[in-house]
């Protein structure tokens, strides 16, 4: 099977994520995301959706990857696993808003990246999303996501273990996917 | 939360704990351990287990239940991966019901006519078809909590799949216990609790395994 060089580097840096690097972890979902918010956008610009709800529908499909990375096999290709389950997602995100749809099977790896110019329109939704977490849980989504702290400047901070810190972490992302498909 | 602030957090929850190809063997082992537990100290193997193997029935029976229990796993470690190709096992699963169809052939080619019926409804019909689902319990459902982490496309055809691979292993189990030995009673009981429990599979799924 043939991939490309792109594919290749993706791959390289999930396999290094899978084993705990945030760094490799952190590249993977920065080129990314480009990729996912043009489909997204196209999608919603498809279907009569409103452009704001396209970058609601990038974070359901990032936490959806996330969520699920365990269920690549790395020894295989990650395009087609990537391309998969962003095409479930983006069906299921635009059903629950309300839209009979159809998505054809997109090449996540080749497609074109959009600029991000989504300053003004996600803070909202998510903020109300944020509130109704449980603690530690929010407290610690705010100190790592809106602050820009670690885990372990986290932990120091609310005086917990670090172990703790990243069950919770774990625990406040299962619950945000969750508030994602009750929300919408 | 921005984008860019999702990623951040995304990134500091980098390690998998929980990868769905090891927990699937994991289930595996707790549900053989499970119901092989079940089995032994409940039936048992039978009695005349050393000489019966011999015969090519009995050898047919326990076999094609094995076979079927592999592919059902085989499967189950493909369907919970988006993007995976599952048409080789889909193949295979096809070869299992190819041999039943032949052994039930060979056995109305070689058994008179009368003699049919008796071995068709055979002896313990009932109770093969109660606890073939017993004995699948376990592998059902730690089959299904394995597949929680995955992401399966239909997440209805994933859960019958789990039935087929648990209530193989029930089968797999019963064979060696089940006085029954025609080909006509495997293919009609046997499938039927298959079924069954394949069926219970596919609703406790599209319950269970939506994300």
């Amino acid at each position: 099977m043939k991939q490309s060089v792109r594919e290749q580097q993706w791959a390289d840096w999930m396999r290094s994520a899978i084993d705990g690097d945030a760094q490799a972890y952190n590249r993977f979902l920065l080129a990314v995301t480009p990729r996912l918010r043009m489909m997204a956008r196209r999608r919603c610009e498809q279907f009569g959706a409103p452009a704001g709800e396209a970058e609601d529908i990038v974070q359901e499909v990032l936490l959806a990857v996330h969520l699920k990375r365990g269920s690549w096999d790395p020894a295989r290709p990650i395009g087609p696993w990537l391309s998969t389950i962003v095409r479930n997602k983006l069906i299921d995100s635009l059903r629950r808003r309300g839209r009979r749809i159809s998505v054809p099977i997109e090449d996540v790896v080749e497609t074109l990246e959009a600029p991000s110019d989504t300053d003004n329109f996600d803070r909202q939704d998510a903020l109300t999303l944020l509130q109704r977490l449980k603690d530690p849980q929010r407290d610690i989504v705010r100190s790592i996501s809106i602050e820009g702290a670690g885990v372990r400047e986290t932990a120091v901070r609310l005086k917990m273990s670090e172990g703790a810190v990243r069950v919770a972490l774990h625990r406040a992302l299962k619950s945000l996917a969750t508030l994602y498909r009750s929300e919408t | 939360m921005k984008t860019d602030e999702l990623i951040r957090l995304l990134s500091e929850d980098a390690p998998v704990r929980l990868r769905l190809g090891r927990m699937l063997v994991l289930a595996l082992c707790v549900g053989i351990l499970f119901s092989g537990t079940l089995f032994l100290a409940s039936v048992g193997l039978r009695h005349n287990l050393v000489s019966a193997v011999e015969t090519l029935r009995v050898a047919f029976k326990i076999g094609v239940t094995l076979a079927l229990a592999i592919v059902g796993f085989g499967l189950l470690t493909r369907i919970g991966r988006p993007g995976a190709v599952i048409s080789s096992w889909i193949a295979a699963l096809a070869g299992v019901l190819a041999t039943v169809a032949i052994a039930v052939a060979a056995e109305l080619l070689t058994v008179p006519q009368a003699a049919w019926g008796a071995n068709l409804s055979g002896q313990h019909a009932a109770f093969c078809l109660f606890f073939i689902p017993v004995l699948s319990l376990a592998p059902l459902a730690a089959f299904l909590t394995a597949l929680r982490e995955g992401a399966p496309e239909d997440p209805g055809r994933a859960g019958a799949a789990a039935g087929l691979a648990a209530s193989a292993i029930g089968a797999a189990l019963y064979a060696w216990h089940c006085p029954d030995d025609s080909p006509l009673f495997v293919a009609t009981w046997y499938t039927l609790a298959i079924t069954l429990v394949t069926a219970v599979g596919y609703v406790a799924g599209r319950r269970l395994l939506r994300w």
